[in-house]
């Protein structure tokens, strides 16, 4: 089938190797893949700060140039909460054809097997928009039955070592704006995430959100330079 | 108080990094203990689904189960008043202790009080007034407000109670005892509750169809209070109301356990009706609260049960503290109840949150927090307590994503940029964060080249194993 594809602004100007990864990984099961040139932002950014209205404009062009799709992928947890929300809110029925890009591979692609291989110790960061708002796994709030989207695909990967953590969920403080408006706050809860991680060994955070690791990448490159970060689309496509 | 108000005072808090991570920890245990104790509960998500239910049928008949509760309270042979505000609430309580020439109230957990102001309101009238529960009591000596609304004192160590303990009550200098400590506090508080003229206790839940109403302490000073003072007043917001008796059942279970990760309180104490020869009173308080109840968007506000466990979950609340929120009820639920009081005054606290939503997924009651706090940040925008030049920025970014041609020109002279912010090291990102060195070629660059020469080529592909074809339209 024929896909449309949504690489978020941040992605397409500073992580483009994600969107080839993405874009890889999509054509690889088969489909066509298409990206629309417009919108290049989800309108978040607005919105999380008290600007909904402002970034009405980036879901109006989404609903116009993805409407042609039956189904549209995006490597961005954040940005695919933003739409189905937003879109939602419209009642407008593309909210429920849009997929975080493990949310597609796992649910509408059912891949059973990848032929990646990564034989490192990888740390999950589970974003909050994936886990609590798309629904990527169980929160650990909830007392419901354990299941893990994005570590389902991941144990697909040759000689990748998932290695636990003392938080399994805890926000990482990037939150948008957030992270600029409420830096002390965003910084601190970012040292404490990659602690975490580096106490349990691990070489490299991965995570279905990329902005999460920019926030903890970007903290990992003055603090423990070692350590690296890896969309998780990365990681299903090495070899 | 200006838009930066929470992240200024977050700033000071996190000066003392050790302290910041002692405080985050301390409260992430009370966060753990709650999970282990709501995971031996097997139908814990029923039962959050439960009081969530019961309380919004609850506030969407508020009127009427307000009167069916104080029709039969009174029939019981309590005494009810109503407050519209928190003035008349200060002067009913008032009226009640100067009618009897009372001049000494002992206190037990009341955060009602603490957002009518009662203290200081009686204080100024001549009367004595001693918070009982041993965290409010320490942080009434400091003559400072609760940091939390369950543990008030959570942000201090053993030896600052020590100092406190030493300058206030006598102890020897130095102590952090806890037993000792404990102990200088219960030989105090037992002096005060024998000479009270008046006990005053907050109300976590009121039933409807009985006219009763419960307490719960972990110390039992509401009882103390309560029975020994000849007159006992209960205060209470509108919101408190549960229909029956036996909706305690749901309430009690989720209430301990969220707050502390306990079973249940150490006392839930039912008061139904005055002991012969005392006087009960009951004030029931509004403000504001009919007012939260009319805005659909942030009605189920008023389901909270005052637990905290949105305090001790959120990582915002755990590396600031509740000082730095400038409403008297800090942490995610704070944040959505204070713009009700005044948008302007707390304009800061809705931002004051990553949205992260544990807030929402930890509430017993299913209050969805982080929805509200988005919806908030919204209206104080419209309203105009935000800095022009955010709204600018976000206009101009919004500008700029909807047109390519702008978008991959400002992206390129951005990403020429990035070296030198990252060099210089001044805005509010790389002071602690790098940016990524500016690839060569961004995605859609690549993406169009990939497009020019079709089809795609075998590097760029990757053949996983599927359950089932694909189908192709």
């Amino acid at each position: 089938m024929t896909l449309g594809l949504f690489i978020p602004c941040y992605i397409d100007q500073l992580y483009p190797q994600v969107g080839r990864a993405t874009f890889s990984l999509l054509t690889g099961l088969g489909h066509h893949v298409e990206v629309p040139e417009r919108p290049s932002c989800c309108g978040q950014p607005m919105s999380n700060s008290g600007y909904a209205k402002v970034g009405a404009g980036c879901i109006a062009d989404f609903a116009r140039e993805y409407t042609r799709f039956d189904h549209i992928v995006s490597p961005s947890g954040s940005c695919v909460l933003h739409f189905k929300e937003s879109l939602e809110a419209l009642h407008s029925p593309l909210a429920h054809r849009v997929y975080e890009l493990c949310e597609f591979l796992h649910d509408v692609a059912k891949v059973e097997s990848l032929p990646a291989r990564f034989p490192h110790r990888v740390g999950l960061h589970q974003s909050c928009h994936g886990l609590r708002g798309l629904g990527l796994g169980n929160p650990s709030e909830c007392m419901v039955p354990a299941f893990s989207k994005p570590t389902r695909l991941l144990k697909m990967v040759a000689g990748l070592k998932l290695v636990p953590l003392d938080r399994c969920d805890e926000c990482c403080g990037f939150g948008g704006t957030f992270s600029v408006f409420e830096s002390d706050v965003s910084v601190s809860m970012g040292r404490d995430r990659i602690r975490d991680h580096i106490h349990h060994g691990a070489e490299v955070i991965t995570s279905a959100d990329m902005s999460c690791l920019m926030h903890l990448g970007g903290l990992l490159s003055r603090e423990a330079p070692q350590v690296k970060v890896m969309h998780i689309a990365e990681i299903l496509t090495a070899a | 108080m200006n838009a930066t108000n929470h992240s200024k005072a977050a700033h000071e808090f996190l000066r003392d990094p050790q302290r910041a991570a002692w405080h985050d920890q301390t409260l992430w245990m009370v966060r753990s203990k709650r999970d282990r104790m709501a995971a031996r509960v097997p139908e814990w998500e029923q039962l959050r689904e439960a009081a969530s239910q019961i309380k919004e049928h609850t506030l969407s008949q508020l009127a009427e189960y307000l009167e069916q509760f104080a029709d039969n309270a009174e029939a019981n042979g309590i005494q009810v008043h109503w407050a519209a505000d928190g003035d008349e609430h200060n002067r009913i309580v008032h009226g009640i202790l100067e009618r009897h020439g009372l001049r000494k109230l002992v206190k037990s957990k009341s955060m009602l009080t603490e957002e009518c102001h009662l203290n200081p309101y009686l204080q100024q009238h001549g009367i004595e007034v001693i918070d009982t529960d041993l965290g409010e009591r320490i942080v009434q000596l400091q003559e400072k407000p609760p940091s939390h609304i369950v543990m008030p004192a959570i942000h201090l160590k053993r030896a600052e109670v020590g100092e406190v303990f030493h300058e206030h009550l006598g102890t020897p200098a130095g102590l952090d005892d806890p037993q000792q400590l404990t102990e200088a506090a219960r030989q105090h508080l037992r002096n005060h509750f024998l000479t009270a003229d008046a006990a005053l206790t907050g109300v976590n839940f009121a039933v409807a169809e009985t006219g009763g109403f419960v307490v719960c302490t972990n110390e039992g000073n509401a009882d103390m209070g309560a029975h020994l003072a000849p007159v006992h007043i209960a205060c209470m917001g509108i919101e408190k109301i549960i229909p029956k008796q036996e909706h305690l059942g749901v309430f009690l279970r989720l209430l301990a356990r969220s707050a502390t990760g306990q079973p249940s309180t150490v006392f839930s104490s039912h008061f139904l009706k005055p002991r012969p020869g005392q006087e009960m009173h009951l004030v029931l308080v509004d403000n504001g609260r009919s007012r939260q109840l009319a805005r659909l968007d942030y009605r189920k506000s008023l389901a909270c049960i005052r637990c905290a466990a949105c305090f001790n979950t959120c990582p915002v609340y755990r590396r600031s503290g509740g000082y730095s929120y400038s409403y008297f009820i800090a942490g995610p639920i704070g944040s959505i109840l204070a713009p009700n009081v005044d948008k302007a005054a707390h304009s800061s606290m809705p931002f004051a949150s990553t949205l992260c939503g544990s807030c929402t997924s930890v509430c017993p009651v299913k209050i969805d927090i982080h929805a509200q706090l988005l919806k908030w940040r919204q209206e104080i925008t419209a309203a105009g307590h935000a800095p022009w030049w955010k709204k600018a920025a976000m206009q101009a970014t919004a500008f700029i994503v909807r047109r390519p041609f702008l978008f991959r020109f400002s992206g390129w002279l951005a990403r020429k940029g990035l070296p030198l912010a990252n060099l210089l090291r001044l805005d509010p990102w790389t002071r602690h964060r790098d940016l990524v060195d500016a690839p060569k070629q961004t995605f859609r660059e690549w993406h169009n080249q990939q497009s020019s020469k079709a089809p795609v080529s075998s590097e760029n592909r990757v053949n996983p194993v599927q359950k089932e074809p694909t189908p192709t339209p």
